[in-house]
């Protein structure tokens, strides 16, 4: 088997499909958002044996829209004990960052669309998952500027909850990927998906997919890993401080952080666009399975959020460092072994 | 044994029931709590995820179970039959055993109902009746009867006082108001045939 160079692509898109994507990729961005805020609330009520919002429009579909047209027509105000130009600098970030990482996510192989060979993600980075924690890391500083320029102690605390959270699962979640790596011998998101042909990697990789998975909880600061927001503790944690736009901000980008986190799980464990029992359908098809995937992962997002309580502080960092870190370890060591014994 | 226990006859010494004191024996009341040995890691592992699986099964139940939530405004909670909802005021039926009394009402205006109030919130004023204008069977009738509903505490006292069974509770609970003017209601309000707008429960229910 020869092994694809790691800075292969593939081919190169003319620059307005590329621009044409990038706006695309930001619409459908901000569509999801929406219908996974009302889908999470009305399933979170029925998890709780309540309808959750029903009088906004049929079956409350609006309510999202309600929310983000209070959060737009607030004022936009800060503490005067913060820093004027990060405060309002540190949403952005978490927003840009959120939505590059959605980029990669590969809805669909690459299609002819009119005679232009059309890639359906917004690009197909030879280095997938680097690029991933990259902006995953960078999406720290928009919730640890958020918190440290709020002034507030609350926020500043959540901050600091958040990066000690953000650095001990980053490490984790990197090595659960490792093992898909070593067996798809490709860092291509892309390529990834097409090595899955066979089999997905969640049964062979199970313990990585799991490792990712809680990881993923800890990556977004979602329940029970919502440490960072605690509101029974932190009132509101580093977005305490915050209202009206920039808080939807952060909201926006928090739930895009668990889309991408879905996308990300749907392409390398659950076969991105394949079908199982060898079923080929035609390439439209493709993104509706992801999109299929994606809701399934959000699904299990939510339901884990229904169910269990927010874990305390040290037994946040202890379950990171000492039962994730040396499974991922393990996990990445034996698959290496096994990868280079069968070669 | 017979030395732990208390002194219970006063034929003891004082001295020995002194002792008996210091030596107090715990008996049963000693609750020993019993730890089971720390789990392994494959034992821990397993129970941490057998008890989330658990509850992530205990979550979904909930879904097929559906939601229990009264949609208040078009659903209303029902009452039980000896709810304590916002008074009424009673008239003699219409009927042939009451003879002379029919239509007349009740309240007799002997404001034993105010007193009776905790929250001083009911306040009656008598006036004679008169053979031209006969309103209650008795003497005298109610000439203004007024409860102040915000102050009022729904606690059946006026009921329970009342000798003539002039004034119950009844079962409307929605009882707000824009204004509080709005929420004393007087004497025709209250004699008024009131929408029943609370359901009552059902047998069982």
């Amino acid at each position: 088997m020869s092994v694809a160079p790691l800075a292969l692509v593939g081919y190169f898109e003319p620059a307005w499909i590329q621009v044409l994507k990038a706006i695309l990729i930001f619409a459908i961005a901000l569509q999801l958002v929406p219908i996974v805020l009302i889908i999470e609330r009305k399933l979170l009520g029925r998890f709780q044996a309540r309808y959750g919002p029903n009088r906004v429009g049929p079956y409350g579909a609006l309510q999202p829209m309600a929310d983000i047209l209070k959060l737009l027509t607030k004022e936009q105000f800060r503490p005067t004990t913060s820093i004027g130009l990060l405060f309002a600098v540190a949403p952005v970030i978490s927003i840009l960052t959120a939505v590059a990482a959605f980029a990669i996510i590969p809805f669909g192989d690459v299609q002819d669309i009119f005679g232009t060979k059309v890639g359906l993600y917004g690009v197909d980075v030879s280095i997938g998952p680097l690029y991933l924690f990259a902006f995953g890391a960078v999406a720290f500083y928009g919730i640890m500027l958020g918190g440290w320029a709020s002034g507030s102690k609350y926020s500043f605390l959540g901050a600091m909850r958040g990066a000690a959270q953000l650095i001990s699962y980053e490490v984790s979640q990197g090595l659960a990927l490792l093992g898909v790596v070593f067996t798809a011998q490709t860092l291509s998101l892309t390529g990834i998906v097409r090595a899955q042909g066979g089999m997905w990697y969640i049964v062979p990789q199970f313990v990585g997919f799991v490792i990712f998975l809680v990881a993923g909880f800890a990556e977004t600061n979602r329940a029970p890993f919502d440490l960072t927001e605690a509101d029974a503790e932190l009132v509101g944690g580093y977005n305490t401080e915050y209202g009206g736009g920039r808080f939807a901000s952060y909201y926006f980008a928090e739930y895009l952080n668990m889309l991408v986190v879905a996308g990300v799980v749907t392409t390398v464990f659950l076969g991105g666009w394949l079908l199982p029992f060898g079923i080929h359908p035609p390439g439209w098809v493709d993104p509706l399975v992801v999109l299929f995937k994606m809701s399934l992962i959000t699904f299990i997002f939510i339901w884990i959020r229904a169910t269990l309580p927010r874990l305390r502080y040290d037994q946040l960092m202890s379950l990171g460092w000492k039962v994730l870190l040396p499974l991922a370890t393990l996990n990445a060591l034996a698959t290496a072994i096994i990868v280079v014994a069968t070669h | 044994m017979s030395d732990a226990t208390p002194a219970s006859s006063p034929s003891d010494s004082p001295a020995s029931a002194a002792v008996n004191v210091m030596r107090w024996d715990p008996g049963e009341d000693v609750i020993e709590v019993k730890r089971s040995p720390a789990p392994g890691a494959l034992r821990s592992a397993w129970r941490a995820l057998r008890e989330t699986a658990r509850g992530l099964k205990t979550t979904f139940g909930r879904i097929a179970e559906g939601p229990v939530t009264m949609q208040y405004p078009e659903e209303k909670t029902p009452v039980y039959p000896r709810f304590r909802g916002r008074h009424k005021l009673h008239r003699f039926e219409d009927i042939p055993q009451h003879g002379t009394h029919a239509g007349l009402e009740k309240c007799v205006g002997c404001s034993l109902c105010a007193a009776a109030c905790p929250a001083d919130c009911i306040r009656v004023v008598a006036a004679e009746n008169t053979p031209e204008n006969r309103v209650s069977p008795g003497e005298r009738y109610a000439a203004v009867y007024e409860i102040n509903l915000s102050r009022c505490i729904f606690c059946g006292y006026c009921e329970v006082a009342c000798p003539f069974d002039a004034i119950t509770m009844g079962h409307d609970y929605e009882l707000s108001s824009y204004d509080r003017s709005d929420l004393i209601f007087t004497k025709e309000m209250l004699l008024a045939e009131s929408l029943e707008r609370t359901p009552l429960r059902n047998e069982g229910e």
